[in-house]
């Protein structure tokens, strides 16, 4: 689960984990509100409007109805103009900002709608790293990696300069070690207050990372200040589903405006859902079987429309609702129902397609694949039920011929 | 012979829940050697079976069952009372890390643990205790071990293995049932098919099933399944060229999967661009696995690697 920005460096401060004084806006006249309290409060008349969407590349990234604002802008009005010229740029900003559409690297072409802006106080850097902590899975442990390579993307520094990535191991035992952080802060080439201020904030990130079950955590940039803080200038948090039950604050977090309403509705259901750009429908029971049904309807010259897990023990209102959600895409011309019934029986699948169809009718050609348990009672089920539903002997003639009748 | 598991190997029940008690149910029925099941509130009590047995006709198996299993509070006390060597888990996802450690500190050889959902980091925390313990993990997220007509521990559908000459390692549920019914048909049949399971933090890998396949006198050949993600199969195609001496086929799920929409954006870079689809096909086929370009192919893939 993915949180804002702003969302994050709530968290991160809460953990002692140092970031610039901030305050979230979701209307033209909070974020004019915000910049009075903070300019006094940190007493720098600099400050960042920054888009809260769940993607990366915003400063770089520009609106739909604005193109010559950037998702991320920095109001220097303020050095020679005073609180009032800021709160009038701010205003200006945030009334072109605000419900627009902002496109980056990330977004896709469609973009995303912004709906909150954080206004943070500017910072005087001195210099920007990068910083993250995630799951290595080779090792089974969590790494903390750095780079004295800030503000680019980590996998452009793996790419092309290797040897600037630092890693340390965190054994679940004795998590992040003082002198392991203190290698990473050397590595980073910081010095005095800068190494200090480093190392405390390395400690109290890795520790956020396994007290919160983040399974990303990135901070890029990380800034060093010309007074030797170091900061988390952007911050980025992901959570772990599978262990979301025990934070019900974290969950909290939710924005389910930024999720894609097919994919959040499969949740509910308790369906694996991600929504992809082809016009073959697919339905399937298991993560790796899903996965390979997208691969071959791609094999056989079609493009999947969606990869949908059901899962191994669905019911037949899961069923149901799976195929409504399938149908609900206008792109889709064509439904591939694949299942190996293994603990799913396919008679339980047969009744859930035939319900689904006869609740919200079928415009599209329909290829049933069933193998595995009670396969010839659930081929009986469609058989009887008089759609026009085409059968396939296996996987591969299945797509071919929905891949054939999408045409 | 077979790996792993076989027709003598006494089995312990953790979590005999809904889900733990239907799938106990048709392990015995497969004809499993269940001696003993954990509940910390029931112990002493027994939990009976009744049913109709599998493949009856074979080694003389009796056409029904009928068994009392005892119930213990703890790993340690089942152990002790039934000489299990082997344990599966079906405990749900937030104590099943603790089950996978209970069942490790009582000494279990083979622990299976078919729960999805486990946390990452209760993983990462049972592998860091698992490390200095003589327990392999099986899974987690998996469908369980078997070994045909001897031995079902988890929950894949049993009637659609047979006993044969290929072993079977995979990270997905229904894609081994897919090249287990294949195989089946082929004739080839399976010596055991093993589900790793599909979880970043996992026991058993790959490189440990196909080194067991490899000095296992009746597997003739290997099929492995993977996917997207993580370097274990970049691992397993070193090992192979090194050191495998049996014809290896496989498939790789996820040739088509969106970059990015599983893993945290920084999820793929430590295994440097290793995670795709394409660089795990390309490594194990430059280590001369015959690699089928779709699952409906695998069973044609394994025939062909074995020069059958």
């Amino acid at each position: 689960m993915k949180i804002h920005e702003y969302q994050a460096k709530a968290l991160m401060a809460e953990r002692g984990i140092a970031v610039p004084e901030g305050r979230v806006a979701t209307t033209v006249d909070d974020a004019v509100a915000a910049v009075r309290p903070l300019i006094e409060s940190t007493g720098n008349p600099v400050v960042v409007v920054k888009s809260q969407i769940h993607a990366g590349g915003r400063g770089k990234g520009r609106f739909v109805e604005h193109p010559d604002v950037g998702g991320v802008s920095v109001v220097l009005d303020g050095i020679d103009g005073g609180i009032e010229a800021v709160e009038a740029r701010v205003r200006q900003l945030a009334e072109q900002m605000l419900g627009s559409t902002l496109v980056t690297i990330q977004t896709g072409e469609a973009g995303k709608t912004v709906n909150r802006l954080y206004i943070e106080q500017g910072i005087d850097i001195e210099s920007e790293l990068y910083l993250s902590v995630l799951l290595d899975r080779a090792t089974s442990r969590n790494i903390v990696m750095a780079s004295t390579e800030g503000g680019t993307e980590i996998e452009v520094v793996a790419a092309d300069t290797p040897d600037k990535i630092l890693k340390e191991e965190i054994d679940p035992a004795f998590g992040l070690l003082d002198f392991q952080a203190a290698r990473i802060a050397t590595g980073l080439g910081l010095e005095g207050d800068a190494h200090r201020n480093g190392v405390r904030f390395l400690k109290a990130l890795a520790q956020a990372a396994v007290d919160l079950d983040t399974d990303l955590v990135e901070i890029n940039p990380l800034v060093v200040t010309t007074e030797g803080d170091v900061m988390a200038l952007d911050g980025k948090m992901s959570f772990e589903a599978n262990a979301l039950y025990r934070h019900p604050a974290v969950a909290g977090l939710r924005d389910e405006s930024e999720e894609d309403p097919a994919e959040a509705k499969a949740k509910e259901f308790g369906l694996s859902f991600i929504k992809l750009d082809g016009t073959i429908g697919c339905m399937v029971n298991g993560a790796g079987l899903a996965m390979s049904t997208m691969d071959i309807i791609k094999h056989v010259g079609g493009e999947p429309a969606n990869f949908l897990d059901v899962g191994g023990g669905a019911d037949k209102d899961q069923i149901a609702a799976a195929f409504k959600i399938i149908t609900a895409d206008p792109n889709v011309r064509g439904i591939f129902v694949n299942i190996f019934g293994g603990i799913m029986r396919c008679d339980t699948i047969a009744e859930g397609v035939v319900e689904a169809v006869e609740e919200v009718g079928l415009e599209v050609p329909l290829v049933v694949r069933l193998e595995g348990t009670n396969v010839e009672l659930g081929k009986q089920i469609i058989d009887e039920s008089g759609l026009n539903v085409v059968s396939a002997s296996d996987m591969k003639d299945g797509a071919a011929k929905i891949v054939e009748l999408a045409k | 012979m077979s790996v792993l598991v076989d027709i003598d190997t006494a089995v312990i029940v953790q979590g005999m829940g809904k889900t733990g008690r239907f799938h106990t149910d048709k392990a015995i029925a497969y004809g499993t050697k269940t001696v003993g099941a954990v509940h910390p509130s029931r112990a002493g009590q027994t939990e009976r079976f009744t049913g109709a047995t599998d493949h009856t006709g074979v080694q003389g198996r009796p056409d029904s069952y009928d068994v009392e299993v005892p119930i213990f509070g703890s790993v340690a006390e089942a152990v002790a009372g039934t000489g299990a060597v082997a344990s599966v888990v079906y405990v749900p996802p937030p104590f099943a890390a603790d089950a996978i450690m209970e069942a490790a500190d009582a000494g279990v050889p083979l622990v299976i643990a078919i729960t999805e959902g486990i946390p990452v980091a209760d993983m990462v925390v049972a592998k860091r205790y698992l490390q200095d313990r003589n327990t392999r993990l099986v899974g987690p997220n998996c469908p369980g071990v078997i070994t045909p007509q001897q031995c079902k521990i988890g929950i894949m559908p049993g009637y659609i293995h047979t006993p044969g000459k290929v072993g079977v390692v995979s990270r997905s549920g229904t894609l081994t049932y897919e090249a287990v019914h294949q195989l089946t048909r082929n004739g080839l049949g399976q010596t055991t098919a093993i589900g790793i399971g599909g979880d970043p933090v996992n026991g058993t890998n790959f490189v440990d099933c196909l080194e067991l396949f490899n000095d296992d006198p009746d597997t003739e050949g290997v099929i492995m399944i993977g996917e997207i993600g993580g370097t274990a199969e970049e691992e397993a195609a070193e090992w192979i060229a090194a050191n495998m001496t049996k014809p290896v086929a496989g498939f790789i799920a996820g040739m088509s999967a969106p970059p990015g929409k599983r893993m945290g954006h920084a999820g793929a870079i430590i295994s440097g661009g290793m995670g795709t689809a394409a660089a795990k096909i390309d490594a194990l086929e430059a280590a001369g696995v015959v690699m089928a370009p779709t699952p409906t192919d695998m069973g044609a893939a394994m025939m062909e690697a074995l020069g059958a």
